[in-house]
């Protein structure tokens, strides 16, 4: 794990201070905004539909909560096997430093988880009751407790689920974007580093957070209507789409504006940054975050946007722009995550980070906890049906 | 013969109930022993529930002064501190730094090693006449605005009343918030503690009327190390009467306590 030291000054340009030549946040720092994102995005489309009644968007309401709450049970897991003194985590909950950004994170998460878990019980109560009635035993017993102990599926008791619904979905949209505006500022917060230190950056944070929500959610969903042979709903992908390409234009515009700020600007700090964009971060931002995986895609979203009669090509075109976008989002916490640990604090210098397949915080560990959150899914999916159609409720016409 | 039986069963369970009073008696009163030594731990850990007695804090106002003129290279300072503080290598917790200015105004530094090995070697690809050399010693800033402090999500890294910028290796979780929040780069996480660590001014000797290694160590008098509060010390001459004197990275607005005499604009 501990890298030679001497390699690591071997591959580093110019001078860099000698605490410097580690990048200390690695590539799980990188997944966890990601994780984050992809959470927090995944709930505003739930609230799209329970908030803004998007009623488009009706057959990923439920789906898109779950999609969330798959992701947030993984979300800390990169932040354990990052930390030096891992069974010292639960300190940040008891014995919190006011003054620190990073110590709100735990109440923030598990504020959210709260409310993420009782907006699926509420919005699944009906589903949930009708399972405990017709299962014995253990199950009978799960479902039980999953429904919180009632049974009751009058009229008068699913208008009061779905006035708390509404409320839990309308707090929801604060906390989500408190959730990941927050977790920008551990970014924007540091003053010592050029490239983090913008109060744009909890903002960037949001957008790309509803952008990655949006994308897992459209693929996911593409991918399990075409598992299950079903129909993809269009009007559902349209909107869906729609709504990618709102947050995606505003995600690029600002990236894309605090880097030309920076540039026009041109303070001492411009130099820095200039030779890290044009130096060790030329492929990483502008190839593939940029070029390959923002412009790209706003091209093909354009298309769909003009071409509305075509269907088909709504189908393919929509899952790969939200792949090329999903992918843009996992650069940016890249380039910003590793990108501002690249520049030495002597501001003459920077290193090269290059993940190992195999070490504690590597590429491998990256993707088994990039694909738990598929499995949570899966299992969810078990309890929860995704889609409306599947509800037992819906049969018996009270769905909320 | 009934009647001793009889006698012998009620002392039988006379000393059963004698035995069981013991053993009762002893384990509560170790429980008793033991509660409150639980409660304690707990007090350690929750801030501020501890009501241990406060220390004195000497009135000493502690100065650190480099003066970049005087320091000729050698890396003592930083022998000194390895050996101090047991530091693995590849970190430091102090370290020199070697600038070279040429006449057309290009800044060259390097320090190899951090300095631990002195400057044997000169660079080869400096081509122009040189118009400025000097070495620069880093340390802990021991800021007055501390990020690394404000920063810390345990509060595992705190500010003593004295001024100084301390670590409490039980407490750190290790997440290297500090390490990104320290402008000056003095801070690492120790590979084999698996914490936060830096230079400290040798809080321990200091405390004891030493001075810290480096100082001790330095031969050239560069690290200059003192209390304000005696109007007779050195530092409180440097920096009570007319010199060029500065901070590092003053913008960041952290007000560091580290003062160097004779700083360049280029240093960094």
């Amino acid at each position: 794990m501990i890298p030679v030291i001497a390699d690591l000054a071997a591959t580093a340009a110019g001078y860099v201070f000698p605490n410097d030549l580690q990048v200390h946040w690695s590539l799980m720092i990188v997944l966890y905004p990601y994780i984050t994102g992809i959470v927090a995005g995944a709930f505003i489309v739930s609230s799209m539909y329970h908030v803004f009644r998007v009623e488009n968007l009706k057959p990923l309401a439920g789906f898109s909560l779950l999609f969330a709450l798959a992701f947030l049970t993984c979300a800390t897991v990169p932040l354990l096997v990052h930390l030096g003194q891992p069974g010292r985590a639960m300190s940040m909950f008891l014995t919190p430093n006011p003054t620190s950004a990073m110590a709100g994170f735990g109440y923030f998460y598990m504020a959210y988880g709260l409310l993420l878990v009782l907006e699926i019980f509420f919005i699944y109560r009906p589903t949930l009751v009708a399972r405990h009635q017709s299962s014995t035993g253990i199950k009978r017993l799960f479902y039980l407790a999953l429904s919180m102990g009632s049974d009751n599926l009058s009229a008068e008791a699913l208008r009061m689920d779905r006035k708390i619904i509404k409320f839990l979905a309308v707090i929801g949209i604060p906390m989500a974007c408190a959730l990941h505006g927050y977790v920008g500022f551990i970014f924007g917060g540091v003053k010592a580093n050029p490239l983090w230190a913008t109060p744009l950056m909890p903002v960037i944070f949001l957008l790309s957070a509803c952008v990655s929500g949006i994308a897992g959610i459209i693929i996911a969903y593409v991918i399990l209507m075409k598992i299950s042979r079903r129909e993809i709903d269009r009007g559902c992908m349209r909107t869906s789409v729609k709504f990618l390409a709102g947050f995606f234009v505003l995600n690029f515009t600002f990236e894309m504006l605090e880097v030309f700020t920076h540039g026009y600007m041109a303070t001492s700090h411009w130099e820095t940054l200039h030779s890290l964009l044009w130096g060790p971060l030329y492929n990483s931002y502008w190839i593939w975050q940029v070029l390959v995986l923002s412009v790209i895609p706003l091209l093909l979203m354009g298309i769909l946007h003009l071409a509305k009669k075509r269907y088909s090509l709504v189908n393919v075109l929509a899952p790969v722009s939200a792949l090329m976008v999903l992918l843009q989002v996992l650069f940016m916490r890249w380039n910003v995550v590793i990108g501002g640990q690249l520049m030495s604090k002597s501001g003459r210098g920077s290193v090269f980070y290059q993940p190992e397949w195999l070490e504690r915080e590597g590429i491998l560990l990256a993707v088994v906890i990039m694909v738990i959150p598929i499995f949570v899914l899966y299992l969810l999916g078990k309890i929860f049906p995704f889609w409306q159609d599947d509800h037992p409720s819906t049969i018996r016409g009270i769905v909320p | 013969m009934d009647e001793m039986n009889r006698l012998k069963r009620e002392i039988d369970l006379d000393r059963r109930g004698f035995i069981r009073k013991v053993l009762s008696g002893a384990i509560g009163g170790s429980l008793l022993l033991v509660l409150p030594a639980g409660a304690r731990l707990l007090a350690q850990q929750v801030a501020g529930a501890d009501d241990e007695p406060e220390l004195p804090v000497p009135e000493k106002h502690f100065a650190f002064v480099v003066n970049i003129s005087n320091c000729i290279g050698c890396g003592a300072c930083c022998m000194a501190d390895k050996n101090e503080y047991q530091v693995p290598d590849g970190h430091f917790r102090t370290w020199v730094e070697r600038y070279l200015i040429d006449d057309q105004d290009n800044v060259f530094v390097d320090s190899p090693n951090g300095g631990l090995d002195g400057f044997p070697a000169g660079r080869d690809d400096v081509t122009n006449p040189l118009r400025d050399t000097f070495f620069v010693p880093k340390l802990c800033n021991m800021c007055d605005n501390p990020s690394c402090v404000q920063v810390c999500p345990v509060g595992a890294t705190f500010q003593s009343q004295d001024g100084f910028i301390l670590i409490d290796e039980k407490r750190c979780v290790g997440c290297s918030y500090c390490v990104q929040a320290c402008p000056y780069s003095v801070r690492f996480i120790n590979p084999v503690k698996k914490t936060a660590e830096k230079c400290t001014w040798c809080y321990h000797r200091v405390r004891q009327d030493m001075l810290p290694v480096c100082v001790e160590a330095c031969p050239s008098q560069a690290r200059i190390f003192g209390d304000l509060g005696d109007k007779e010390s050195e530092v409180y001459r440097l920096l009570h009467e007319p010199h060029v004197i500065s901070v590092l990275k003053p913008d960041m607005g952290n007000k560091p306590s580290l003062h160097y005499l004779g700083l360049r604009r280029e240093v960094t």
